[in-house]
């Protein structure tokens, strides 16, 4: 008996200790939290989501790097996958997400029904995703150029992971991606093999350019490893709006190319609105696919630290970032 | 202890036995006649009286049972549901009920009273602890921090620990990752002292009741097993990303054993002692605080111990949800791919735990051999030193780390990763380049092993288990593991468990063979193991993500790179509980083999391998648990099946397929633990 009254005894004081650490009293908005590391001294912060591949590192340094020098805010990152990112967005956790490749589902849900998110116009890049596969390939057998004809290389495009098909190396699990659908709607000869992480995928693509093997992949434009890894693009059926439409509906109908897309930026609605300087800085951040490669390139390629490859081409260009100062 | 033993020689025989058994009942289309000839064969041939050694013999008399219990029910279930892979008659699809809870979670996250009155506290508190924590950490500045630590360091275990902390601090600062170091550690500060306190009130109520005790073992089995990448994703959707959830992801997985060894330590205090105490007339709660509680302090100073390096291995994962500090430096070098850099940032990692290790450890070895008296003083001393150091570097204006003292390694590790990788990729004379090897490994094991696995018969593979666990340990440990694989094929998730069980069970023999092989010269001689031990700590505290690209590097993308990371978390403690165990083996036995003329490799087959037979054990335990937690990682890689399903419901914010794999996951891992692991019930008994 008397252990039994030890562990109730034990376990109120517990519960109710807790509770009285944690509540005060009243609701607590979890919209409304700071990060613990941010500056207590009443500065103006910006949140930026920073997603996993270069392309949008580079644009947020290059944010980052204005917003501080230019315009003094503090500004921190956070590196997280791309549907987390919009969770957080609409939740306040960051400020603003620089480069978007289509999200409808997020895009209906938080910007059309909740209003929690405000879209803050184009980047100035346009994205493209494809099949593409190494220059050197494509120079000795200009026909795999053509998706028709993918199935006679099929026997050279064979690795341990593609089981006695060819293989079509995938990314990151985030990534917008048909290919399983292409591949079986198409009828042809090859198994996705997901790298599962964008690092994963450069890396193997890398070592086949090394070895100067021949690999067909799915990527994206723009992309720093073209300078390093010339690629051309295989034709897939060409993209229509009846065949997105379709696969919409369906994911697992779709048999045309990917779309072409401009990239688009996202804001918290609340920042967009008190956000001052900063939102309207982030809302006139355009620039080109050549501005971008050039920063992300000295990011990826060179290893410079994102802060300093900013720097550089921040000084490299002022004429194009004099125009988004507010 | 010692009636459990007897029995369990023979068990590794009739194991090897039963493996073979059902499968190739699985493919006579007649299985029942054809187990039960198996089961029987060894022991007509051996003996006389069938009858009696039936009777007498465990191992012989379970196989039997479980083969009638086969032929009865193997046939109704073929009958009614076919064989092949796991039917769809027998699947629950989740996915919508899942879909609509995440719906339900987005939609009242800002409103609902659940969010504003609970969840948003728990939040808050997190966030101000850490916050805290860090304001003290930042204001004692760097000289402050390191002067207490080392302080601490000293007080608490000595010169030669106090040194290392001081040196790894240092490596911290000069590696530029003062600031990074300082998050992780506030972060840590508040994340094991939440999983202390959580998992001591939970073995608490374990340790004082049986039935809690009970209770509460399979739900730390789950925390466990579960990887983590599959609860960040509703920790997400509930809590937002940042510091909070990162928190709250680290407790889950380091609270367990603090819980588990504040029961072990309250349910194994000597019967006499407290005996005694209730003689005197102690209460229940004077019995606790006065006898059982400090009789426990070693386990719960291990349990501490435990939390901590639990945590820290955390500290990665759960920066993939927004933690800030070292392992977000290391998420973000993994994705320019930047090796170096990553490398900068895993080494803090490794550093504070070794140290907070060794510190926790030398705590636990010192407790009770100090006298009182002087405690008082010398805690005095170091507060005053700390306070002096911080005040005056405050003085001088040096709160943070000096600039000019630091090293750049990134770019030399980046150049000796690309001329290994140039030159072991390929073209080694003789025996091939990685990329060879990868190929082969995937080629001649990976394949024909998911191939076998995926033609097993889902009723066939059911009995394997069953007949494995079962010879393993009692019905019950049976039960649980079948049941947790039917729950594998109920959830619909049968074709890529088996694949990533393929994968498992390759990479657990390859780190066996090595960790055996390792481990016997180590226990050989004392500078091997002294030689391999920073080694050791090294691989089993550096993150994965840390190696998951120079893996990729070698051995490409796909299963193979998956397992050699495997491998190289796992064999660390292969090695270590392998070498322990072959050094512990009784001297006096070693003796008399050597002097009958044993040569050593008789000696070790005869004698060491023996003798040492539950440490082998629990290594194979241990590589299994292990290998399994990396393999999920490895879905980062191109390792596929489960793995791959968990970082794909996080990253599409998918709750049934990110959920759904990770309970997969679980029951995959409490299969296995239960397959392996013969001394559990026994332990369970004698605590």
């Amino acid at each position: 008996m008397a252990r039994k009254r030890v562990i109730t005894i034990g376990a109120a004081l517990a519960g109710s200790l807790g509770l009285l650490a944690a509540t005060g009293c009243g609701a607590a908005d979890m919209t409304k939290q700071a990060s613990p590391y941010a500056n207590a001294a009443g500065a103006k912060t910006v949140t930026l989501s920073v997603q996993s591949w270069v392309g949008a590192r580079a644009n947020t340094a290059v944010a980052q790097y204005l917003l501080e020098h230019e315009l003094g805010y503090r500004v921190d990152t956070v590196q997280v996958d791309e549907v987390p990112a919009w969770d957080a967005l609409s939740q306040g956790r960051v400020d603003a997400i620089m480069e978007d490749w289509g999200h409808p589902e997020q895009e209906q849900r938080y910007v059309k029904d909740k209003k929690t998110i405000a879209p803050g116009g184009d980047l100035g890049v346009t994205g493209h995703i494809g099949w593409f596969v190494p220059k050197y390939f494509a120079d000795a057998h200009p026909d795999v150029l053509d998706w028709k004809n993918l199935n006679k290389y099929a026997s050279q495009l064979r690795t341990g992971e593609s089981g006695g098909k060819g293989q079509l190396l995938d990314g990151s699990p985030s990534y917008v991606t048909n290919d399983k659908a292409l591949v079986k709607n198409l009828n042809l000869d090859y198994q996705v093999v997901f790298a599962g992480s964008e690092a994963a995928q450069i890396t193997q693509i890398k070592q086949f350019a090394k070895k100067k093997q021949p690999f067909l992949t799915y990527w994206y434009e723009p992309q720093w490893l073209f300078n390093e890894v010339p690629m051309v693009e295989v034709k897939l059926p060409k993209y229509t709006d009846a065949c997105a439409e379709k696969g919409t509906a369906d994911p697992d109908t779709v048999d045309c190319a990917y779309p072409t897309s401009s990239l688009k930026k996202f804001f918290n609605a609340e920042f967009t609105e008190k956000g001052g300087k900063a939102a309207r800085f982030l809302k006139n951040f355009t620039w080109s696919k050549k501005d971008q490669n050039e920063v992300s390139q000295m990011i990826a390629e060179e290893k410079l630290p994102a802060e300093e490859a900013a720097k550089r081409w921040v000084q490299r260009h002022p004429d194009v970032w004099k125009a988004w100062l507010p | 202890m010692s009636a459990a033993t007897s029995p369990a020689k023979p068990a590794t025989k009739a194991t090897k036995v039963s493996t073979a058994k059902p499968a190739q009942a699985g493919r006579a289309s007649a299985p029942a006649p054809g187990r039960a000839t198996a089961a029987e064969a060894p022991a007509a041939s051996g003996s006389r009286n069938v009858l009696s050694f039936l009777s007498t013999h465990p191992v012989v008399r379970k196989l039997l049972l479980l083969a009638i219990a086969a032929a009865v029910l193997v046939p109704l279930a073929h009958a009614r549901w076919g064989s092949g892979s796991w039917p769809g008659a027998l699947t629950v699809g989740l996915d919508e009920p899942l879909g609509k809870v995440s719906d339900w979670i987005i939609d009242n996250r800002d409103s609902h009273w659940v969010f504003l009155y609970f969840f948003g506290h728990i939040s808050n508190a997190i966030v101000t602890s850490v916050h805290a924590v860090y304001v003290v950490l930042l204001a004692l500045g760097w000289a402050g921090v390191t002067a207490a630590a080392t302080l601490l360091a000293w007080r608490v275990a000595g010169v030669k620990v106090a040194a290392t902390t001081l040196a790894s601090l240092a490596v911290c600062g000069l590696l530029d990752m003062w600031v990074p170091t300082m998050r992780t550690l506030a972060l840590m500060a508040v994340a094991v002292a939440a999983s202390v306190v959580i998992g001591a009130l939970l073995g608490l109520a374990a340790g004082l009741s049986d039935r809690m005790f009970r209770g509460l073992r399979p739900v730390l089995d789950t925390m466990q097993a579960l990887p983590a990448f599959a609860y960040l994703l509703p920790i997400v959707l509930i809590f937002g990303i940042g510091v909070a959830p990162a928190v709250l992801a680290t407790v889950v997985y380091a609270a367990p054993p603090m819980a588990r060894l504040t029961a072990l330590g309250l349910r194994g205090t000597d019967k006499g002692v407290l005996e005694a105490v209730t003689s005197l007339g102690a209460t229940g709660r004077q019995r606790l605080l006065t006898a059982r509680l400090p009789l426990a302090r070693r386990e719960l100073l291990l349990g501490v111990n435990q939390t901590i390096m639990m945590a820290l291995s955390m500290a990665v994962i759960a920066s993939v949800i927004g933690a800030d500090g070292l392992g977000d430096r290391v998420y973000q070098a993994l994705s320019t791919v930047d090796v170096g850099s990553a490398l900068a940032a895993g080494i803090p990692i490794v550093l504070l735990a070794i140290v907070l290790d060794r510190t926790t450890a030398a705590a636990g070895e010192r407790m009770g051999t100090e006298t009182r008296g002087k405690g008082g003083q010398r805690w005095a001393l170091v507060a005053v030193a700390t306070a002096a150091v911080a005040v005056i570097t405050r003085a001088m204006g040096a709160l943070s780390w000096p600039d000019g003292w630091t090293v750049a390694i990134a770019a030399p590790v980046n150049d000796a990763k690309d001329w290994m990788v140039d030159h072991l990729y390929s073209g080694i004379p003789g025996i091939g380049g990685t990329a060879d090897w990868a190929a082969h490994y995937t080629g001649w094991v990976l394949d024909p092993l998911r191939d076998g696995l995926l033609g097993l018969p889902w009723w066939g593979a059911l009995v394997i288990v069953a007949a494995l666990a079962w010879l393993i340990g009692t019905w019950r440990t049976a039960l649980t593991a079948v049941l947790a694989m039917g729950a594998i094929g109920v959830l619909g998730r049968w074709e890529s468990s088996m694949d990533t069980l393929s994968q498992v069970l390759a990479a657990v023999a390859v780190t066996l063979v090595l960790g055996f092989a390792i481990a016997v010269g180590a226990a050989r001689s004392r500078r091997t193991e002294r030689l391999l031990r920073p080694v050791l700590d090294v691989f089993q505290t550096m993150p994965q993500f840390v190696y998951l690209i120079p893996v990729v590097a070698l051995f490409g993308v796909g299963r193979a790179p998956a397992a050699a990371a495997a491998i190289v978390y796992a064999l660390p403690a292969v090695v270590r509980i392998t070498s322990q165990g072959l050094r512990q083996v009784n001297p006096g036995a070693m003796e008399s083999a050597r002097s009958l003329g044993a040569t050593s490799g008789q000696q070790l087959r005869h004698v060491q391998f023996p003798l040492a037979r539950p440490e082998l054990l629990l290594a194979v335990n241990q590589a299994v648990v292990l290998v399994l937690s990396v393999v999920i990682i490895g879905g980062l890689v191109g390792g596929g099946a489960l793995g791959y399903e968990v970082v794909f419901g996080l990253a599409q914010g998918d709750l049934a397929t990110g959920l759904m794999a990770g309970v997969a996951i679980a029951c995959l891992g409490l299969m296995l633990d239960r397959v392996t692991q013969p001394t559990k019930a026994r332990a369970g008994k004698g605590a």
